[in-house]
């Protein structure tokens, strides 16, 4: 049929989309900070494998200078534009890290529903 | 109840990314959109210009340096500012440098 | 870790990981790699030191002092070899204009700057791999165990 064939076409694009509404459930869903930081990394590396996807030719080679000259390389500046973007995520995934340690030092839980209780009642009393 | 509603919109959130999807070019020869004068240039002249046999390095540190180094900043940054978070300085004898 | 068995297989791998590593930043203009990868295993294999033996011993090896020059040193490097072109020809970091030896594509001498870049990269990714996990368990330690338990 030539639904399940175009669906077979695509499917480094249909997996990205997926990772990225998984990444998103997990945010929007869960109560643990730690589970919603490791979501927003997941939404991070969906976005590395569309742009790889992109870049992709049919039949090609890695693109390393080959002895055949007319070879097929692949497109290598999507490649390069990952690498920034892979230093950008993991930086951001430290420094939300090192603020839940000391969000859990402070308070003692690191749960959404006691730490809107807890926060609500210190602007009360002061 | 919220819940269910919640996974019934992600559903249908699902279903309309990948209709669109559907227009991208699937079958990537060279007269793909992303595969421009600028692809050309760098696979045809990387070799004479730098004398790398690996293109990507060649376009990391020679024709794109200035990106690099910009993402050395933003390492160095990092380190920065987790260690004002969580290095305190304590008054206390004994403690290593 | 107290296990006999962990501690003498991790003294046995670790070189192993760190000559790997250096392969392939050195070899980052001939085969698939770089400076980031090849920063990332010397990276890992401090890590793997600092879970196996404990964080006190981990800190004599590498200690805050050395994380200092590391840092700062690989970007001071970075400008400085712009900072070369820029004073051998009129541009800032040019490869081929400001006389850096080219040789033949292919062989371990050759594409001027780039091994030069390549090394400088992973020094300072192996270095803030190393940083940022020791300044994230440094929280967990206490008077009578010294060390991750």
């Amino acid at each position: 049929m030539q639904i399940i064939q175009a669906f077979v076409d695509h499917i480094n694009f249909i997996g990205a989309v997926a990772l990225f509404l998984i990444g998103l459930h997990t945010v929007v869903t869960k109560k643990n900070l730690i589970k919603r930081i490791m979501g927003l990394n997941i939404m991070g590396t969906s976005i590395f494998l569309f742009l790889v996807a992109i870049g992709n030719v049919t039949g090609g080679v890695p693109p390393i200078l080959q002895q055949d000259p007319n070879v097929n390389y692949i497109n290598p500046i999507p490649s390069v534009l990952i690498l920034t973007g892979i230093v950008v995520v993991v930086s951001m995934t430290v420094y939300s890290l090192s603020l839940t340690i000391k969000i859990y030092e402070m308070y003692g839980t690191i749960n959404q529903d006691e730490l809107t209780y807890l926060i609500r009642e210190e602007e009360i009393h002061d | 109840m919220k819940k269910h509603l919640l996974s019934l919109l992600f559903l249908i959130f699902f279903g309309i990314l990948v209709y669109s999807i559907m227009e991208m070019p699937t079958m990537q020869n060279q007269e793909a959109p992303s595969y421009n004068e600028v692809t050309e240039y760098y696979i045809k002249n990387a070799v004479n210009d730098t004398g790398s046999v690996n293109f990507i390095s060649a376009i990391l540190a020679d024709y794109r340096g200035f990106d690099t180094l910009g993402e050395t900043i933003v390492l160095f940054t990092s380190v920065i500012a987790v260690a004002s978070v969580l290095r305190t300085v304590k008054k206390k004898e004994g403690e290593d440098y | 870790m107290d296990d006999r068995i962990v501690k003498s297989i991790t003294r046995l791998v670790i070189p192993f990981i760190q000559l790997y590593g250096i392969f392939i930043i050195l070899h980052g203009h001939i085969t698939p790699g770089g400076g980031f990868s090849g920063g990332t295993l010397i990276g890992t294999s401090l890590i793997l030191y600092t879970l196996v033996f404990g964080l006190l011993p981990s800190k004599k090896k590498f200690s805050h002092r050395m994380s200092q020059i590391a840092e700062s040193g690989g970007i001071v490097i970075y400008v400085g070899i712009g900072l070369i072109g820029l004073f051998l020809s009129g541009q800032f970091l040019t490869n081929l204009d400001a006389g850096f030896p080219i040789g033949e594509p292919g062989e371990l001498f050759s594409a001027g700057m780039i091994p030069l870049l390549m090394i400088t990269i992973g020094i300072k990714v192996a270095s803030t791999m190393v940083s940022l996990f020791h300044l994230l368990i440094e929280g967990d330690l206490d008077a009578d165990h010294p060390g991750i338990r």
